[in-house]
């Protein structure tokens, strides 16, 4: 029940939309007692942004990614909303969840590519690399094999692997290597939409490094854009353009990085922010967030985050905030959140301080 | 108190004596196939840890921390080196200096899925634990130490944890059962290996706090291996860094992060995300690849990925220098006659 309209004209972004996710409903199983994954996601990504997802473990993040790119397995069921996308290249596009399967195998891979949460460990260990690449390529490209060849042998390159590494074999390459050959697949068609789900989360940080800057030249050079997954909120404020904050199947808060740095509006944003040590400026006692996160089988009332928000009012246990405007109102345009302290109506119409960073300008 | 203590003298040098410390620890793995060859997983390794304070063990994946936490748990082998717990020396896996050593010092593992078994109950975990330690425990002591252990690790009230099994827990309090399992033990060392690393960003902070009360009130020494060196700064006194298996740098948290003198923690450094230095950093700073720990490479095992590289760090493995304070690095740039690389390599500040 909510009593705010859900404002999906809202969005965040300032750039042209080439992914539009409208009203994005999941659940895992078909009956009663079915989980709801994701509730009624709306998230947009501007051409040629890169777009941070954050949240912790199963907050619905795969799940999104999925369900976005129809790729979802059973026993989930997309049960509501629409996906568009329009080519920021020649406008042609439509709705991803309406499209009949001949087009989404056409649209597949050269409009929209996916890097799989653990793809890295996902290439097969008995054939090469370079023919895993081909094979990748063949599917939906007729060339003769030596111009294939050349061509794995550039998206090697592409990604900082020399050409020789064609002819080895995935364990005879390391966990950064094997990663950057994912993305290397993901980007065989050169597609204009990438969604990355946690793409060195396994990695080491100095490897983590190289792969971030790798999809940073990337990205500059084949001018795609990013839809960026990972629980690791301090490398998205680094990285990302906008950050969507998810709990529970829902986006909670959805702003521009720095934004979300420097003034979070959501209690479990800034809860986030206090979860992460800083190596550099003073050193401060962190607190974390009390609590664990929910389990989607039996979720808190209301807002689910509410039993542990040090924020809570009476009103949180018994209303789920819808994603709207914050308490500035238009004086934030781009930025939205679902908490109640942010409806004039049912809360108390101001902010605590921790939320309450003046908006810049 | 706060926790939050400036480097003080402890963490720059060693003015309480250690309870536990490792001389030279050094571990080859085996390799299969033909040839005697062998993986260098540890090299040479010295460590110190003292009642009341925490060292912090950082490096890449495969530098060798888990292997140095197994050694130290007995768990494994030495190749090489001695490891004294109290100045008294441990080199037999069985009797009962053995069997001190082993409740004296007590092992916390990343995966708190894995490191409880599903088909026991909380309590069963708990008194087992107990009972080893313990030989000849009365009843009534066993149960009141249960809820004793419970509420030292915040699951409290005891009696909503002690019957239920792992798989109705959440991860945090998994791990805070594999923390109360170790504490069962009285131990004086606890040697942490990742043990946040698999939990929620959001729980984590708030187990390394309940570490390090627990350390405050019960005077533990703690090992806490991690590959995340902001939270190395934020819980740690001292930080050890690893390259490859071997020590390359080590002191005080705050001067090895802020301050760091091998071009290893430099990297690592470099290479941690950090939002305040959006578009500042320079690019271009992370390269290479581990090396491999079958063939080392020669000398220095960093020279093939060192922008300092010199001609000695090829040929000859670099002694560890005073650098600081309590701080040392064990790299050729800071040998007395390097005055001129050391300048041309990090300004002349350095
Ligand atoms: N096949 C399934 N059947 C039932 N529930 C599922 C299934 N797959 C996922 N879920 C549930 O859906 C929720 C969202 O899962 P999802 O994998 O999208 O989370 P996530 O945010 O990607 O987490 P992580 O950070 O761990 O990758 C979880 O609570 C999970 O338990
Ligand atoms: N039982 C074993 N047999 C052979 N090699 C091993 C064995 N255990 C570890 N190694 C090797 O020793 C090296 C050090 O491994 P270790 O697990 O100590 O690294 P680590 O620093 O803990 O890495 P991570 O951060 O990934 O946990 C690695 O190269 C590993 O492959
Ligand atoms: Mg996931
Ligand atoms: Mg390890």
């Amino acid at each position: 029940m909510t009593i705010t309209e859900p404002t999906i004209t809202r969005t965040a972004t300032t750039k042209k939309p080439v992914l539009e996710i409208r009203d994005l409903s999941v659940d895992y199983g078909y009956d009663d007692d079915a989980v709801h994954a994701l509730k009624n996601v709306n998230l947009t990504l501007g051409a040629g942004e890169i777009l941070g997802l954050a949240g912790e473990s199963g907050c619905g993040k795969s799940t999104l990614a999925y369900a976005a790119t129809r790729l979802l397995p059973p026993p989930g069921v997309i049960t509501g909303g629409e996906v568009l996308f329009t080519s920021s290249r020649d406008g042609h596009g439509g709705d991803l969840l309406r499209m009949s399967d001949r087009e989404l195998r056409a649209q597949r891979w050269r409009d929209t590519a996916i890097v799989f949460q653990g793809s890295m460990n996902s290439l097969n260990p008995v054939y090469k690399i370079g023919k895993q690449l081909m094979d990748g390529i063949r599917a939906h490209e007729k060339m003769p094999a030596h111009a294939m060849r050349a061509r794995a042998a550039d998206l090697l390159s592409m990604v900082g692997i020399s050409k020789d590494r064609l002819d080895s074999y995935p364990h005879q390459l390391s966990g950064g290597m094997r990663q950057r050959v994912m993305i290397a697949m993901a980007l065989a068609l050169e597609p204009e939409v990438v969604i990355m789900d946690e793409p060195t989360t396994a990695l080491d940080v100095v490897m983590q490094r190289q792969i971030v800057e790798q999809i940073m030249d990337l990205k500059r050079d084949l001018g795609f854009s990013v839809i960026f997954i990972t629980h690791d909120v301090s490398l998205l404020l680094e990285l990302a353009d906008r950050i969507a904050i998810m709990y529970a199947g829902n986006i909670v808060e959805d702003a521009a990085s720095s934004e979300v740095y420097h003034q979070p509006r959501h209690p479990y944003t800034a809860g986030l922010l206090h979860s992460f040590p800083p190596l550099h400026g003073p050193r401060r006692e962190l607190g974390g967030i009390p609590g664990s996160p929910p389990d989607l089988m039996a979720l808190p009332s209301g807002c689910n985050f509410h039993p542990r928000c040090p924020f809570a009012f009476d009103a949180c246990p018994k209303i789920d905030p819808a994603l709207g405007p914050t308490l500035y109102g238009d004086a934030e345009p781009h930025r939205s959140v679902a908490c109640l302290l942010h409806d004039p109506a049912v809360g108390p119409g101001r902010l605590p301080d921790e939320l309450a960073a003046r908006p810049a300008g | 108190m706060s926790t939050l203590h400036e480097a003080d003298d402890v963490s720059r040098g060693t003015t309480s004596p250690a309870v536990l410390k490792a001389v030279g620890l050094t571990k080859h793995f085996p390799v299969r196939g033909p040839g005697n060859r062998v993986v260098h997983a540890v090299e040479g390794v010295d460590l110190e840890l003292q009642q009341g304070r925490v060292v912090a063990l950082v490096g890449e994946s495969g530098s060798g921390k888990s292997t140095v936490a197994r050694l130290l748990a007995q768990l494994l082998t030495l190749t090489k080196g001695e490891i004294t717990l109290d100045g008294t020396r441990v080199d037999a896996h069985f009797g009962r200096k053995f069997r001190r050593y082993c409740r004296n010092v007590q092992m916390i593992l990343q995966d708190p899925f894995a490191s409880l078994n599903p088909i026991h109950r909380v309590r069963y975990v708990l008194t087992r634990s107990i009972k080893i330690h313990h030989p000849g425990i009365r009843r009534d002591e066993r149960e009141q130490l249960l809820g004793e252990l419970l509420t030292r690790v915040d699951l409290t009230p005891p009696e909503r944890y002690l019957e239920k099994f792992p798989h109705e827990l959440s991860g945090g309090q998994r791990q805070r059962v594999a923390i109360a399992r170790a504490l069962g033990a009285n131990p004086r060392v606890l040697l942490a290996d990742e043990p946040v690393s698999m939990l929620d960003v959001s729980i984590r902070i708030g187990v390394l706090n309940l570490l390090r009360d627990l350390k405050d009130r019960l005077n533990l020494a703690i090992l806490y291996i991690t590959h995340d060196i902001a939270s190395a700064r934020y819980f740690a006194d001292r930080t050890v860094v690893m390259y490859a298996g071997q020590v390359v740098e080590r002191g005080p948290s705050e001067d090895v992060t802020q301050r760091p003198a091998h071009p290893y923690t430099q990297l690592l450094i470099a290479s941690a995300p950090d939002a305040d230095l959006l578009g500042e950093r320079a690019e271009g700073e992370a390269r290479g690849e581990p090396p491999s720990l079958i063939s080392p490479p020669s000398g220095c095992r960093f020279h093939p990925r060192c922008p300092f590289a010199m001609e000695r760090c090829v040929t000859t493995a670099p002694p560890i220098f005073q650098v600081g304070e309590g701080q040392e690095a064990a790299c050729w740039l800071y040998a007395e006659d390097a005055t001129e690389e050391r300048r041309a390599a990090f300004g002349v500040s350095a």
